[in-house]
């Protein structure tokens, strides 16, 4: 039984093993000096559970006494956790050994959070959600403060410190009055008591928290004031990690908890799913305007993504669930891209943020202009670029679910949103003459740069499969 | 006597103090600390009456895992603290602005 049980886990515990035993290996061995192969090693070892996870039947298991749910979505959602990781991992690991930040705690530390992620997405019961999204939490408040002789990058971490604990308590005191109304906290149980005696207003208020706290961990407005601080502050390939990997863990654990606990009464949380999408998509789009610098754009950027990918939850279908799934897979793929473009923006040998650096650039480098021109164009939504199918399929299924008024929303937040994305592209082509930026020398950023272009290109064929087994994945959680 | 709803009034006055600790609070970083260990201990005690409640010790074994999870908490967030305040000597809450969010 514990046997069965372990193995349906099994990804988890390797990677927790893993990390255990590379801390060990860092504290007894040779200190920072290992801190490359260990960056590699945990890089590869992501990469190998992700063919794990995806090589897996979709059969849905429980294990734990159902408290851990392994099924197609919990698979999907893991897949791309753990590529996005290992892939930021391998992409700012030259960066942060120019800066001096490549201790040997810093892959290990990702590799943690990525076991909380995985945890997140597999969690069938309130407890195991709450230690998965501590876990991940506790890591990623440290890597933000990995640069600790900077003030911006402590004054960063304090924030999300103090910000991510406000919200675990918000999270934690809603499943309390969740546990206490529906006598339990496996999700399968809340639901059944649910569908048995009706949504009551502890249950309701019980909703309301969790989702606020979880709201705050994907930085959907109102709970986004962290989220320009926190990118800014932190050492750039640590900000790359904050873009992708734990967006994608959060915006499924809502959907996990929302669908597989709350699934029978779709009403009552999808007005206030579609309230903070269209909030997210507003805000994110119009405070961007007035920001120079590009770390700070990309997390107003990064907010109204997830507004997008909200409305798909919003509308409360297996589709909805698929086209966020889509959304994000095609989200983290254009902040991968854009991240190994703003990790190679140096001049004179420093890193620089602001916008009007890259002046001219289409000059000095065609290619690398003309690659970060198809990233911003996808990032806005224009057709045919991949990053329009993305909307597309949210804003289809809150159509099909009748929130058209969302669907309006959101068409004319990414109409007000291309303005900054475009800005930075009339910088790089029509911008004032200035001195072009340091050439790429880092051969992982400048490949990855034109890898995540040529796939906005390219994936307007077929999306690469990705919209099929999105379908598998939520076909698996909406039942 | 004592009933369910008496714990959860105290819970929930205790939880505001705390969330209004960390918003109203303009003097020190500590006392934020402090606070959000008042919500986390708020939790602890509806969890606790809960499960009392309910006859169901689910509810005690979460609390546990709050316990510990709560004391990691404080840990990093002394440390991140520390940090800061190598860098800024202050702790002050209206230092905390190189950046404007």
């Amino acid at each position: 039984m514990i046997g069965a049980d372990l193995t349906t886990a099994l990804p988890e515990i390797v990677l927790a093993l893993f990390a255990m035993a590379m801390l060990m290996v860092g504290v007894y061995g040779g200190k920072d000096k290992l801190a490359e192969p260990i960056l590699y090693a945990t890089a590869a070892l992501m990469v190998m559970l992700a063919l794990y996870s995806g090589t897996q039947s979709l059969e849905p298991l429980t294990a734990f006494n159902g408290t851990y749910l392994k099924d197609g979505f919990a698979q999907f959602a893991k897949m791309l956790i753990l590529v996005s990781a290992a892939v930021v991992l391998v992409m700012g690991k030259s960066v942060m050994i120019e800066t001096g930040l490549l201790k040997f705690e810093y892959p290990i530390l990702i590799a943690l959070s990525v076991v909380g992620m995985m945890l997140m997405v597999s969690a069938g019961d309130l407890i195991v959600l709450y230690m998965g999204l501590e876990l991940q939490s506790l890591a990623l408040y440290v890597v933000a403060t990995m640069n600790r002789d900077s003030s911006r990058s402590t004054e960063a971490g304090l924030k999300y410190f103090i910000l991510g604990a406000l919200a675990s308590g918000l999270l934690l005191y809603g499943a309390s009055l969740t546990y206490g109304y529906a006598g339990t906290t496996v999700f399968a149980g809340i639901l059944s008591t649910i569908s048995e005696d009706g949504m009551s207003v502890g249950l309701l208020m019980g909703l309301a928290f969790m989702l606020a706290g979880l709201a705050f961990k994907v930085s959907a407005v109102p709970f986004h004031m962290w989220t320009p601080d926190v990118y800014e502050g932190a050492p750039t390939p640590v900000t790359a990690f904050f873009a992708t990997a734990p967006k994608v863990a959060a915006m499924a654990l809502i959907a996990r908890l929302v669908h597989d606990a709350f699934g029978t009464v779709p009403g009552d949380w999808s007005q206030i799913v579609a309230l903070l999408a269209a909030a997210s998509m507003f805000v994110g789009a119009i405070a961007a305007i007035g920001q120079r610098d590009i770390k700070r754009l990309m997390a107003y950027s990064s907010i109204s993504h997830m507004g997008f990918a909200l409305v798909g939850l919003a509308a409360g279908t297996a589709q909805g669930v698929q086209g966020m799934l889509v959304y994000m897979a095609i989200y983290v793929t254009m902040n991968i891209g854009v991240f190994a473009f703003i990790l190679t923006m140096r001049r004179d040998g420093k890193a620089v943020t602001d916008i009007s650096e890259l002046n001219q650039l289409s000059k000095a480098e065609p290619l690398r202009a003309l690659a970060l021109l198809v990233l911003m164009f996808s990032l806005a939504g224009v057709p045919p670029l991949v990053g329009f199918f993305g909307k597309f399929y949210v804003l289809w299924a809150a159509v099909d679910a009748g929130l058209t008024w969302l669907a309006v929303a959101g068409v004319i937040a990414s109409v007000i949103g291309a303005f900054y994305y475009l800005r930075i592209v009339f910088y790089m082509y029509f911008g004032a003459e200035s001195e072009p930026l340091d050439t790429v020398r880092a051969p992982v950023q400048a490949t990855l740069l034109v890898a995540c272009a040529m796939i906005m290109v390219l994936g307007v064929i077929n999306l690469f499969g990705i919209d099929g087994m999105a379908a598998l994945a939520a076909d698996a959680l909406v039942r | 006597m004592v009933g369910l709803e008496h714990y959860l009034t105290v819970a929930a006055a205790l939880f505001v103090i705390g969330i209004f600790g960390i918003f109203l609070n303009r003097k020190n970083i500590i006392v934020i600390l402090m606070s959000i260990e008042l919500m986390l201990l708020s939790v602890n005690i509806n969890l606790v009456a809960f499960s009392s409640f309910l006859n169901d010790l689910v509810g005690q074994v979460f609390t546990m895992f709050v316990l510990t999870v709560a004391a990691a908490e404080a840990a990093i967030g002394l440390a991140i603290l520390v940090c800061f305040f190598r860098n800024r000597g202050t702790i002050d809450v209206e230092d905390v602005n190189v950046m404007k969010g």
